[in-house]
């Protein structure tokens, strides 16, 4: 009887054990999965072809990628040049002048943002955005610009609640400090809250930037998905992401290859910068 | 000149508030275009007859129905695994380079963006497990973009629950796992909702991993091996290929209010739980 | 007299803090015995020792030893649930579980495999009598234990140890929080229940150690300083901080 309840106990442990692994598990199986099918073609065609080639023909042995790289870097910085000060603001507003049925208002609304679908906002992107870049500034409208603006819509929830949970965790008695030396509300949020706040909302700023660039069906509406470096805002361009969700349907041998190769790419730089976001900066947070 | 510091101040406050009201009103924007262009075309006969001419024409219920099973599959899948998770994470461990290890890659998943899931779903579900484009594919590969959020949620629900009431529950002779069993998790329960509600939510949105596993196959999936289509799949191949605009508004309203309502209900819930423990 | 649960020689520190400081005790079968003791003495760390919930505080070191019957209960091959059903607790804070008063009381029972309905019932009727609690709540077993006042949720915490069918019943502090009313009550059912459990009651008043308890003993700083009956130590202490104690010059 003893046995019994004690050997479960260590069963149950286990068991729990296993589950706990299980997501380094998957960790590991999508690393080495997209690895073993990308690296090939490293070797084969040349890391120095394919990263810093400009020409993407796959049918014909070309798998340049570097205007897509830098395309993806583009419209990642365009998102953040539009989402970061909105998306600050609001955070700022949330956690420093809202009342509390405000941000009973506010913060499921953000969330709800969030969980919009990714069609959803290419669609009216489409529908909306493009032609009104077209009728206003010119080119197609299929653009920069175009992706840009929905991108930085995209990623307002990310920087919103990452940069909210930096500033209300601010101690208050910084900014009764504040307040006590005569300093008005804003001076005090300006030179006390947000650079001791700095860190986390840097960090939202990189996880903003992260799922900007991961981000791929809102992209490939908008984007126009022309296979060269955009020489202007107006400009239609073609993302990693977009590479890989236009063609995989249909790729197949080294094509389908130079896609895995792509989606190392992109693997890399999400890494890098989850990596700064999470143990660089945050680490600083905590201290 | 300077300028008083209180304009400013003022001044600050105005524009913070303009721009708070207007990231809401972009949703307000956003839901309302599409309930307003979508409510004409959505009734009931569209929601519940097969669409016919590739979807020009008739309705989307095996959509629904794909969307329906690919939502509850991975959450029978993801939720026992991620709640096991979070209960080793608070219950069964200290902090200590193992659980840091787990909280990496935890960490990590959530970071991954879904095309890579989508890449990792059909290079290894579709294609080396010869799954080909299947339900089963996509209930996978979305069981594992869907852990990081249970497990977390469900973490900080655990961690939640007073210690108070473990300490009773063991002066009770109750062992570990039966006071986990029968305190912890019924204490924790809105919290864990939550997670699968926003799962839930996840799962029906999601275009870019799901078009790579499931396939997008019209009919109605029968079997954990056919293909099918989401919601958001259906929506995204009329909306791209221009197929019919009005259905795909159609879709997006079905799509939109579902996902509304999943969120009402994860935010209600989180009130709730939210509401006990203060 | 018979002896339930001794300790000898007992030493216990947390990391480099010795708490209890070689205690040597032996509580008798079927009285209560009162321990008293300035706030840090040792006293619930003690009692937390005899139901092994020692077990889940970090950086526990124990020394000498502590036995029921005889039998040592820090040995390895003690199993402590098992051990948790010979001894039950009621800790200073009511706690009810978040959910109804029969499944409260019926929490143990059903722990140990009791899942029959007319068992079940006998079981928490008489253990609800027994706490004084069964008139006030005999019409509402099935509503939230959440609801009851603190008196009640102290009654009930004690009716479900009792339902445990313990042998030894620990009490820290069990009324604390209590209004006199309810501490009577409480009071009233401990020198019932006597007759049949061995029971340690901890308690800040001396008063109430003096009314209902038969040996007494009086801790301070991790030592067992008196322990006799509780009118020896009550009328004539052999020790003055006993006596400086009892007379409210401390603690
Ligand atoms: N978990 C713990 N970790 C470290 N020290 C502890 C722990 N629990 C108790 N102590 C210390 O052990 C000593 C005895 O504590 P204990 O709770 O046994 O005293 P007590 O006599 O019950 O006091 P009170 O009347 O306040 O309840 C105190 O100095 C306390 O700070
Ligand atoms: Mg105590």
């Amino acid at each position: 009887m003893i046995d019994r309840t004690v050997l479960k106990e260590h069963l149950v442990k286990w068991v729990l054990v296993a589950f706990a692994l299980s997501s380094l598990l998957f960790l590991f199986l999508i690393f080495i999965f997209i690895l073993a099918e990308g690296l090939p073609l490293f070797l084969k065609v040349g890391v120095n072809k394919i990263i810093f080639g400009m020409k993407w023909a796959p049918t014909k042995g070309y798998f340049g990628i570097f205007p897509m790289i830098i395309s993806s870097f583009l419209v990642t910085i365009g998102a953040l040049i539009i989402g970061a000060p909105l998306g600050l603001s609001c955070a700022i507003y949330l956690s420093e002048y809202a009342g509390k049925r405000t941000k009973m208002l506010l913060k499921p609304a953000i969330e709800l943002l969030a969980g919009i679908p990714s069609v959803v906002f290419g669609f009216l992107g489409v529908i909306y955005i493009v032609p009104l870049v077209r009728s206003y500034l010119g080119g197609s409208g299929f653009s920069l610009i175009s992706t840009s603006l929905v991108l930085g819509v995209m990623i307002l929830p990310t920087i919103i609640s990452i940069s909210f949970d930096a500033l209300v965790s601010v101690p208050r008695t910084y900014r009764e400090g504040s307040a006590a030396m005569g300093a008005t509300k804003w001076q005090t949020i300006y030179k006390v809250i947000i650079p001791s706040a700095k860190s986390g909302i840097l960090a939202s700023f990189i996880l903003g930037m992260g799922r900007a660039i991961g981000e791929t069906m809102a992209v490939i509406m908008i984007a126009g998905n022309a296979l060269k470096i955009p020489t202007s805002i107006l400009d239609p361009l073609r993302t990693l992401t977009g590479n890989i969700a236009l063609e995989l349907a249909y790729a197949t041998g080294d094509h389908r290859l130079g896609l895995f190769s792509t989606g190392v790419v992109l693997m890399v730089i999400i890494m890098i910068l989850n990596y700064v976001a999470n143990f660089g900066i945050k680490r600083k947070i905590a201290k | 000149m300077r300028i008083n510091p209180r304009y400013i101040n003022r001044l600050v406050r105005m524009g913070l508030n303009v721009q708070a009201y207007f990231t809401v009103g972009i949703l307000i924007i956003i839901v309302a275009i599409i309930f307003f262009k979508g409510f004409p075309h959505t009734n009931f006969a569209f929601i519940l007859s097969f669409p016919e001419d590739m979807g020009r024409e008739g309705g989307i219920f095996p959509s629904i129905v794909g969307t329906i099973q690919l939502a509850l599959l991975s959450i029978l899948l993801a939720t026992p695994l991620g709640l096991g998770t979070a209960i080793f994470l608070t219950e069964y461990t200290k902090e200590s380079l193992f659980t840091k290890f787990i909280r990496f890659g935890v960490e990590s998943l959530a970071g991954i963006p879904s095309i890579l899931y989508g890449l990792f779903g059909f290079i290894f579900f579709v294609i080396k497990l010869k799954m080909g484009w299947s339900l089963l594919a996509g209930v996978l590969t979305m069981t594992i973009m869907i852990l990081p959020t249970i497990i977390r949620t469900s973490e900080e629900a655990i961690r939640a629950v007073p210690r108070q009431l473990r300490i009773v529950s063991y002066s009770l002779s109750a062992s570990k796992w039966e006071t986990i069993k029968k305190v912890v998790i019924p204490a924790a329960i809105p919290g864990i909702l939550t997670g699968i509600m926003l799962s839930i939510g996840r799962a029906v949105g999601e275009t870019a991993a799901i078009i790579f596993t499931m396939g997008s196959s019209l009919r109605l999936p029968l079997s954990l091996m056919d293909s099918g289509r989401t919601m958001a799949v259906h929506f995204y191949i009329l909306a791209r290929e221009g197929i019919s605009m009005e259905k795909a508004y159609g879709t997006a309203v079905v799509l939109v209010l579902s996902i509304l309502l999943i969120n009402i209900l994860a935010y209600y819930i989180m009130n709730k739980a939210i509401a006990r423990y203060s | 007299m018979d002896t339930k649960i001794a300790t000898d020689r007992l030493r216990l520190s947390f990391g480099k803090t010795e708490v209890l400081k070689s205690i040597t005790i032996k509580v008798h079968r079927n009285t209560i015995t009162g321990f008293m003791g300035p706030s840090g003495s040792g006293k619930s760390t003690l009692i937390s020792v005899i139901n092994r919930m020692i077990d889940f505080e970090n950086n526990v070191r124990i020394e000498g030893d502590a036995t029921i019957d005889g039998t040592s209960i820090l040995d390895g091959s003690i199993n402590p649930i098992e051990l948790r059903r010979r001894v039950g607790t009621v800790f200073a804070v009511p706690i009810p579980l978040p959910r109804s008063i029969f499944e409260n009381i019926a929490y143990g029972p059903r722990l140990k495999g009791t899942s029959d309905r007319t068992t079940l019932h006998h079981l928490v009727e008489d253990s609800l009598k027994k706490a004084f609690l069964w008139d006030e709540v005999k019409d509402r077993l099935g509503t939230s234990a959440l609801k009851l006042s603190g008196g009640q949720q102290q009654r009930l915490c004690l009716a479900r140890t009792l339902a445990l069918k313990p042998e030894i019943i620990l009490l820290d502090e069990p009324c604390s929080g209590l209004d006199p009313i309810s501490t009577a009550k409480i009071e009233d059912a401990l020198s019932e229940l006597k007759s049949e459990y061995t029971i340690i009651l901890v308690s800040n008043n001396t008063k109430q150690i003096a009314r209902i308890s038969d040996f007494s003993a009086f801790f301070y700083l991790g030592e067992l300083i008196e322990y006799d009956t509780t009118e020896k130590v009550f009328t004539a202490p052999a020790e003055t901080k006993t006596e400086d104690y009892i007379q409210g010059k401390f603690g």
